[in-house]
């Protein structure tokens, strides 16, 4: 799987971890070898923008309703998305990628109401479900179970 | 931005999910279509959602949904020439996938919604 393209796709940044994970797993996968591209709202982007302002860590950042539309005209796809999620506007956006795109799926569900919003999910996909908010270590060792699995 | 916050509309159900929105649409509309993810609507605005995607007519105003990721579902109508044509369009579509289908010879799957009830039979 080196050398896939990978798209994590971020909502709204109202809850902390998503930006954390996000650095973390664009940094992972890009030291693995796959084409990350992190797309987000705009507020979500300035934050990784400020928060990783060399670019280090994500080095594609780009609008997330842009990619959208992109992938809609078929002018890109990806191999691998990973979709954060804490709200059913997320899940919404997420499932409208599912729609259009031939990626793999691997939604991202955060937050006080993670197993309800995760049993909202209708699309096909593997799920990442953690009801934390603000520390993000238990959704980094789910996240780190899911790279294993892809780079196997 | 897409040209949809630059236009006349109006909200009709806002910050709430996609679902009682779609539900509101189907429940509030002379005629209702279903597209999926992505299909584009005056010029720029491809709709976000989950399918079955519903729009609606109300006389020449198009009902549909607008997703924003920091607020959730809204239901917005816009009553213009753009809703025109765009309902005409709709309409086409029906057309279209009708003689697709009867030239295939296979039954017509409608992405019109049927009717609720006996009495919405005869609402038009």
């Amino acid at each position: 799987m080196t050398g896939a393209k990978v798209l994590l796709m971020m909502g709204c940044p109202e809850i902390p971890i998503q930006t954390s994970i996000a650095l973390y797993l664009s940094h992972k996968l890009t030291r693995l070898g796959f084409d990350v591209t992190v797309a987000g709202t705009d507020a979500a982007t300035k934050l990784l923008k400020v928060s990783d302002s060399d670019g280090y860590y994500a080095k594609k950042l780009v609008s997330l309703d842009k990619t959208l539309e992109d992938i809609i005209e078929k002018r890109t796809d990806f191999d691998i998305c990973f979709a954060f999620m804490h709200s059913d506007a997320g899940m919404t956006y997420a499932t409208t990628m599912s729609a259009i795109s031939q990626a793999k799926m691997y939604s991202i569900i955060f937050g006080r109401n993670a197993e309800a919003l995760a049993e909202t999910i209708e699309f096909d996909c593997e799920k990442l479900v953690v009801m934390d908010v603000h520390n993000p270590v238990r959704l980094k060792n789910k996240v780190d179970k899911v790279m294993e699995e892809i780079v196997k | 931005m897409s040209c949809i916050e630059q236009m006349k509309y109006k909200i009709l159900q806002e910050k709430t999910t996609f679902k009682v929105a779609r539900e509101y649409i189907e429940k509030n509309s002379d005629e209702v279509y279903y597209v999926p993810p992505g299909y584009k609507i005056f010029k720029d605005y491809y709709v976000i959602g989950v399918p079955p995607i519903a729009l609606g007519a109300k006389g020449n105003a198009l009902v549909f949904t607008y997703t924003k990721p920091c607020y959730g579902t809204f239901v917005l109508t816009i009553d213009d020439e753009g809703s025109k044509k765009e309902i005409e369009r709709l309409r086409e579509m029906e057309t279209k996938n009708v003689i697709a289908s009867l030239k295939k010879d296979k039954p017509f799957e409608s992405s019109k919604a049927p009717p609720t009830s006996y009495e919405d039979v005869w609402k038009k």
